[in-house]
């Protein structure tokens, strides 16, 4: 299936690409706007600020790619910073794509960055997560979304407090934590992810 | 709660993993990817490359080697060892390391940190500091600094740094645990995840550094020569009442 990564200029997409290809999506790497509006499943992944993010992808015309995508029911998948994205304010500065209603705060937590396996709690229907209920999957970060409607968090963990974990509303969907880097239950969300897709 | 990790380090030299004891006496272990996917499968939470030589004798890190070890590992890995500055630190986070460690080159520029920080975020900025009896060492293990490695460490996070790697030079290779009260100190001190490394002998000196404030431990010698013995060392953790991932 066609899937694309969108390539805004900043981190490493490599090993998402590898993963995404292991659950058996033929990606590309792209910074082509025409390229991320028409793919079955458009990806965007990173790390590092939101603002950064946001701008790298309007440097390209990509943030308008993901909002027409969004309009047009095609789905959209962010990890870590990449689902950050689809929210409004951040605490750090800036502004996401605003697809989703809330903000991202700074984690507070006696440790911060939140970094390692955390055990994933399933809090709403989702079928990026399915048979992923106390699963352990990997965090690394100092934000985290904070959904104005309760019900587009799909999963938390727990780090001094809950946190969001995964959302999933309509075409767009994300996980906090990074699935191409979380092992076996990381492939299983790849997989779930592209069947969503394809049932798109 | 977030787990602690149980992190193996493979000393890279040449291409190789080898280990030796204080930094020095250097023996070969095998192949980097290979070692890195068996750790992989038998549950490592992260792995750690340290390219050992690159300090000290200039050369480059190993792009080539972190490409592959990025498209092959599902977990993630933190590279370090002859980091120069952010060039080169940019160089292994866009070739695929999730995280880069930065020894020398952030002591003696600690705004390369934050510059770091700003880029790639605080996630990815690993500070490595050697420490032998308490205060800051460079050039693997020959230079001493003049500085605790404490006030080093909190003035690395201020400047940006996600995490600590701290490394005992004392305790390195010997097996008989962690420099315990080094790893509190440093742990009381910050608010990011301190990693203990060096002397990890056996499970119960795992639960020492737990015990003393560190989100994860780092491993070698006990593990490289039979790997297997890994996810023994987890499940003990896990009976001496430790959240480990299995």
């Amino acid at each position: 299936m066609s899937a694309v990564l969108a390539d805004y200029g900043a981190g490493n997409l490599r090993s998402v690409c590898s993963a995404l290809a292991r659950a058996g999506a033929d990606p590309i790497v792209t910074t082509d706007a025409a390229s991320v509006r028409a793919a079955q499943l458009a990806v965007v992944a990173g790390v590092g600020h939101v603002e950064a993010a946001a701008r790298g992808l309007a440097a390209h015309g990509l943030d308008d790619a993901i909002r027409d995508r969004a309009a047009a029911g095609r789905p959209t998948i962010g990890i870590c910073v990449g689902l950050q994205l689809l929210f409004e304010e951040s605490e750090e500065g800036g502004r996401g794509l605003g697809l989703l209603r809330g903000d991202v705060r700074r984690l507070r937590a006696r440790r911060v960055p939140h970094m390692g396996w955390n055990t994933l709690r399933i809090t709403g229907e989702c079928e990026l997560l399915a048979g992923l209920d106390g699963a352990d999957v990997y965090f690394a970060h100092s934000y985290a979304a904070v959904p104005a409607e309760r019900a587009v968090a799909v999963a938390t963990v727990d780090h001094d407090g809950v946190i969001v974990a995964a959302v999933e509303a309509g075409p767009l969907a994300g996980v906090q934590f990074h699935p191409e880097r979380s092992g076996a239950a990381g492939a299983r969300v790849l997989a779930n992810a592209l069947a969503w897709s394809r049932s798109a | 709660m977030v787990k602690k990790r149980v992190i193996p380090c493979l000393d890279v030299a040449g291409g190789r993993v080898v280990k030796g004891v204080n930094f020095r006496d250097l023996r070969e272990l095998g192949d980097p990817i290979e070692l890195a996917t068996r750790y992989s499968e038998l549950a490592a939470d992260e792995l750690v490359f340290l390219d050992i030589t690159a300090t000290i004798e200039g050369r480059a890190p190993i792009v080539e080697l972190i490409g592959r070890a990025a498209a092959e590992l599902s977990i993630p890995f933190t590279v370090g060892g002859g980091v120069q500055g952010l060039e080169d630190a940019r160089a292994l986070l866009r070739a695929g390391a999730d995280k880069v460690a930065v020894n020398r080159a952030a002591f003696d520029d600690p705004p390369m940190l934050t510059s770091l920080a700003d880029e790639f975020g605080s996630q990815a900025v690993v500070c490595a500091i050697d420490a032998r009896a308490g205060e800051v060492v460079t050039h693997a293990g020959r230079r001493p600094r003049g500085r605790d490695a404490v006030d080093w460490a909190r003035e690395a996070v201020g400047h940006g740094a996600g995490e600590i790697l701290l490394t005992s030079i004392d305790a390195d290779g010997t097996r008989a645990g962690y420099d315990l009260e080094l790893t509190g100190a440093v742990a009381d001190a910050v608010e990011v995840p301190v990693i203990a490394s060096g002397g990890a002998g056996e499970a119960r000196h795992l639960a020492e550094a737990f015990d003393a404030g560190a989100e994860a431990a780092l491993i070698a010698s006990i593990v490289h020569e039979r790997p297997e013995r890994l996810p023994e060392l987890k499940a003990e953790l896990r009976e001496l009442g430790w959240n480990v991932r299995s």
